[in-house]
């Protein structure tokens, strides 16, 4: 019963008028931007997180919480009326949903995937309240090997599920730690590779990494092929989906939010391979498996049911180890930092009202995105066909403003300039982004732990192997490495990205 | 054959991590390497860099027995306008303001888009400088100037 005095506590933290606003505003902008062609959730999150800096931290990560549902929402809505999913999370939704879009069936793939986020979400969100403190607990007996182990495992998972080669994201999450390496360094007071300059002393900021690697350098992808982007947008017609149609959708809706909510706690996937895995699956099992690709109503359930749910559950290896499971948590893990809060197993003992508030604030963001969404699609459509060339230099406006806000300083505005250079020369070189913006965040906190493992262990580096969760760890995150990079795995996980 | 056109891919980004990792490790011997008991600020960074510059040389090295992939096209245009519109906002926004720094990003920015029209981008100049200052200036606070230093502000 201890649980129900928890949500009790999360309930009231969250019902106040005040963060229920802030849940709500959330959500409505993160659909707002979301929506947009081209933004995935990380943008949208790197973009808004300043505005939520000067709420007090329960507010700010209701908010954001909110944000990124909203945004994810919002993808799948462009996903399914343009076919330009923002996110690699979105990609498998539009194969279908754009089919039933333009067989004049927009609107029950909407209402599909808003009703299969909402019941995704609120399993997910049990789950995440049954499995947290449990996983807390256990997390509290770690030690410095342990967590360091754990980050190995994480870095290690981000560059299997990264595409492209797995040589290129190993160096990606290397060059993402020695940067998140620059500043002064805590231990020595010495300062590292700042080339002299006071605004590096306090190394450079992530959201300024994220928004030049996620938003600037994604705009000038995007300015590649400008002439192929469609910009016909289907009309809405009726949002209900057919009795047919409800029938069809409840198998994948289930089996999609288990898978979802499985895959999204593993760290370094997130979303993403939820929402392939819940595909294919119901490709192979679903008796209408012919249809898929031409606008199977179950192509729409199953990958929004999973996305939804593992974006739910990524929150566990955030709010109970501090470990980051992809860029979206690793900018709500940044934010953290920002309010003051260091994440860990402890937030859910010492700040129970934040923690449970932010479970409670969930399901309740869910919740708005479904009688938020539906009634306002027209609104939404209408954004979505808003032409590309009036678009990006907005969103670069609100890049540059955002980022100046932070800590108003031009100095930011030109380090987000460089990096959307950076990111761009990366995308064309095949490097993935997102395992690096995880080593970023995870450097420094790697470093600590490392020094205080070999501390104790009086300089004996045996130690990560000796320990046995340590060394469970990282043997996991070994055999994933091995088995990705087996010749017959390699060549299936190939074909998996290429879907 | 010649790996910058059999594997450019391999081969540049191998080029890139060499590089960063040689740099990083070469500015980590100004800092203390200490011992593993008692890491000093090059330990950790020392190991990354080594560990760079070898994801390096075996990129590098593959470029020359694998073939990959084209780069394809580069948006040189779109890149260099972006780049140069930010960094143009960064160094006029505190002595301009925003009424001349944002309608100077917005459509240098826009130009670099084939579908680029003065109209269409002065229209949305006016609109998204008004927003801002609206939102951000006057709504949210974001201590910029409308009207910069270099008018007596």
């Amino acid at each position: 019963m201890e649980l129900l005095t928890n949500l009790g506590l999360g309930l009231s933290t969250s019902m106040t008028p005040l963060n229920l606003l802030y849940c709500l505003a959330g959500v409505f902008l993160g659909t707002l931007i979301g929506v947009l062609p081209g933004l995935g959730p990380t943008a949208t999150i790197a973009m808004l997180l300043p505005v939520t800096f000067t709420l007090p931290p329960v507010s700010a990560l209701i908010m954001l919480a909110g944000i990124y549902y909203g945004s994810q929402y919002g993808g799948s809505t462009t996903s399914i009326l343009v076919n330009v999913p923002g996110e690699a999370a979105s990609v498998v939704t539009a194969l279908d949903g754009y089919q039933m879009a333009r067989q004049g069936r927009a609107g029950a793939a909407l209402t599909t995937a808003a009703v299969g986020s909402f019941f995704a979400g609120t399993v997910a969100t049990i789950i995440l309240a049954l499995f947290a403190p449990p996983l807390a607990t256990i997390a509290l007996k770690f030690g410095p090997a342990e967590f360091f182990s754990l980050m190995v495992l994480g870095l290690l998972a981000s560059i299997v599920l990264a595409r492209g080669s797995l040589l290129h994201a190993a160096g990606m999450v290397v060059l993402g730690l020695l940067l998140g390496l620059v500043g002064t360094d805590v231990n020595s007071g010495v300062q590292r590779f700042t080339f002299g300059l006071l605004r590096l002393a306090d190394g450079i900021g992530f959201v300024v990494v994220a928004m030049g690697m996620f938003g600037l350098a994604e705009i000038t992808r995007n300015l590649e092929n400008e002439e192929s982007r469609s910009t016909v947008v289907t009309k809405v017609a009726s949002l209900m989906p057919t009795r047919e149609d409800w029938k069809r959708m409840i198998g994948p809706i289930l089996r999609g939010t288990c898978i979802g909510s499985a895959l999204g706690i593993l760290p370094g996937s997130g979303s993403i391979l939820g929402s392939f895995a819940a595909y294919a699956i119901e490709k192979k099992i679903s008796k209408n498996s012919k249809e898929f690709g031409k606008g199977a109503i179950e192509g729409v359930a199953a990958p929004e049911s999973a996305n939804n749910a593992g974006a739910q559950t990524s929150f566990i290896p955030m709010l109970t180890l501090g470990i980051p499971s992809n860029p979206v948590m690793a900018l709500m893990i940044g934010a953290m930092i920002i309010q003051g809060i260091q994440p860990g197993p402890s937030v859910i003992t010492e700040q129970p009202q934040l923690f449970w508030g932010i479970i409670v604030s969930m399901w309740i963001g869910n919740l708005f995105l479904v009688i938020l969404n539906l009634p306002m699609i027209g609104m939404w459509v209408r954004l979505v066909s808003v032409p590309y060339q009036m678009l990006f230099p907005a969103i670069l406006v609100f890049c540059s403003i955002g980022v100046f806000s932070l800590n108003n300083t031009e100095f930011d505005v030109y380090a987000m300039a460089f990096f959307g250079l950076v990111g761009y020369i990366f995308v064309k070189l095949d490097c993935e982004p997102a395992p690096m913006l995880l080593a970023y965040i995870l450097g420094p906190m790697m470093e600590e732990y490392v020094r205080r493992a070999l501390l104790l262990s009086r300089g004996d580096p045996t130690v990560f192997f000796t320990r046995p969760i340590s060394a469970g760890l990282l043997a996991l995150g070994a055999l994933a490495v091995i088995a990705a990079s087996l010749p017959a795995l390699h060549k299936k996980r190939e074909e998996a990205f290429r879907e | 054959m010649n790996p910058i056109a059999r594997n450019a891919k391999d081969f540049w980004t191998g080029l890139i991590y060499i590089s960063v990792g040689a740099g990083a490790l070469i500015i980590s011997r100004d800092y203390d390497m200490g011992t593993a008991v008692k890491m000093g600020p090059a330990y950790f960074p020392t190991i990354l860099s080594i560990l760079l510059v070898g994801i390096g040389i075996i990129s590098v090295l593959r470029s020359f027995f694998k073939s990959g992939s084209p780069i394809g096209v580069i948006a040189w245009k779109g890149l260099v306008l972006i780049a140069v519109s930010t960094l143009l906002f960064g160094a006029i926004v505190r002595g301009a303001g925003v009424i001349i720094a944002l309608p100077l990003l917005v459509i240098l920015s826009a130009s670099a888009s084939a579908q680029f029209s003065w109209k269409t981008a002065l229209i949305e100049a006016v609109g998204i400088t008004a927003f801002c200052i609206l939102i951000f200036l006057k709504g949210l606070g974001v201590p910029l100037p409308v009207l910069g230093s270099w008018f007596g502000n």
